[in-house]
Formats: C-alpha cells, sequence, structure tokens
C-alpha cells in the first residue's frame, strides 16, 4: 500500500530535495527499506554499522511512535504518513 | 557562515551561565540564503538527560517538534541547535559525531568555571567521519574556528 514519508529538513538533500515522497510497504520496515534502496546516502544517517537505526533516530506512524507499536514490524495502512525525528544528544568528552 | 547577533550570542551565554555545571541547549531558528545562514531568534529547551546533566544533553522528539513546530509559526528554518560545555573546550566530542546530522549548524559555547569563553559552530560532514568549523559572523566581528 501506498504511504507517505516526510523527509527531515537536514535529509532532504539525501532524498533528492524531496520533502515527502510515497513508497509502497506493508511494515515500517519496508517503508524504511524502500527509502534507502530509492536514495542509498540516506541510509548511513538512519542507520548505525550494526544494521539498527540510530539511537537518536525516532520514526512515528501518523503520531505514534513505533517503539511503542511493533517497531519496525509496525503494519501500515493506506494514506499513513511516517515522520521521522532526530532526539538531539551530545555532550562533553568527559 | 552563519550570522548571529551579538544579542543572541549574549542569550545563548547567559544560558550556558544559568545551567553550569549542566549542560544548556536550545533550537537556532533562523533563514538560510545561498551559502549563508542567520540566526534569527532562539527556543530555550531543557536538558532531558537528567542522569549526567553535566556531559550530556538531549533534547527529545517531543521538544524536537516544539521546535519545528516554532520555526514555522515564526515562517523560520530549524537551522540547528546550541548547547554548552562546561569545563570543555567548544569543539565537538565524539559522543556529539555519533548523535548527528550534516546540514544542522552546531553551535557550542564553552563555560569554563562559569564563564562563557568560546562560542564555536559546527557542520558535521556529509560522509559522518568528522565536522567542518562553520565561521561565525556576529555584528561585523568574524571568529573562525
Amino acid at each position: 500500500m501506498a504511504v507517505k514519508v516526510i523527509i527531515p529538513t537536514p535529509l532532504r538533500a539525501y532524498a533528492g530535495k524531496q520533502e515527502s515522497l510515497e513508497v509502497e510497504a506493508a511494515t515500517v520496515g519496508e517503508a524504511l527499506s524502500a527509502l534507502t534502496r530509492r536514495f542509498g546516502e540516506l541510509k548511513k544517517h538512519l542507520y548505525a554499522d550494526d544494521g539498527r537505526l540510530r539511537s537518536f533516530v525516532n520514526v512515528y506512524v501518523n503520531d505514534e511512535d513505533i517503539r511503542y507499536l511493533e517497531k519496525d514490524q509496525t503494519h501500515l495502512r493506506e494514506g499513513d504518513t511516517i515522520s521521522i525525528v532526530p532526539s538531539i544528544a551530545g555532550g562533553r568528552r568527559h | 557562515m552563519l550570522r548571529v547577533r551579538e544579542e543572541l550570542v549574549r542569550r545563548i551565554h547567559a544560558h550556558g551561565v544559568e545551567t553550569y555545571p549542566h549542560e544548556c541547549c536550545g533550537a537556532l531558528l533562523g533563514r538560510e540564503a545561498d551559502s549563508s545562514r542567520e540566526v534569527i531568534d532562539l527556543l530555550q529547551l531543557a536538558n532531558r538527560r537528567l542522569d549526567s546533566p553535566r556531559n550530556r544533553f538531549e533534547v527529545t522528539p517531543d521538544d524536537v517538534r516544539l521546535a519545528e513546530r516554532t520555526a514555522r509559526e515564526k515562517k523560520l528554518d530549524l537551522l540547528g541547535w546550541y548547547h554548552s560545555h562546561p569545563d570543555a573546550p567548544a569543539r565537538p566530542s565524539e559522543y556529539d559525531r555519533d548523535h548527528a546530522w550534516p546540514w544542522y549548524s552546531y553551535i557550542i559555547v564553552s563555560v569554563e568555571k562559569g564563564e562563557p569563553c568560546d562560542t564555536r559552530s559546527w557542520r558535521l560532514q556529509d560522509d559522518r567521519s568528522g565536522y567542518e568549523p562553520e565561521v561565525i559572523e556576529t555584528a561585523g566581528r568574524v571568529s573562525i574556528s
């Protein structure tokens, strides 16, 4: 089914400068895979080397954090909107 | 180049002093045109990293969405973030690099013994290998990292 993925401003340069795009997917995992297959440069900013989503990258379906749903197995319905929202974290060395 | 009015730099410094010895954090709202950006306003945010606020900060996704909403309402862009390094240089740490995206401007203010002493801006490189210094222009004064 077709779902909309909103691309956060910092990552638009790696997604053809698009604010959002449509992908065909049944789960969140499939949608993100479709996205990174189409735009390979996005992958390193979303996923760590171990293949998991980076700890500061949060994914929402409509307004629900997928961590409280079924994570990347969260099922999608026609017309759902996926948002990618970072947490901002950092700090000094010691 | 990142233009920041002196008054806004003073507000970032004051926030770093207020939260010292803990880290402060906030959002940079402004406009981007061609190769330069201007910070027009700040959104002061709470450091949600309560377990180690002396050497870590966190802006939750809810606060990120609040910053995006605030920027939209003011017809500005969310250009990046600022935070303080209490008693440490105004340079990004490895931890900063692991938790960053390109495009955002990251301003870091070093607060030594409660006094702001150095303010720099950084942009993560496309390949995530490190940061590029971003020149800050403050009311005609230029500081180069």
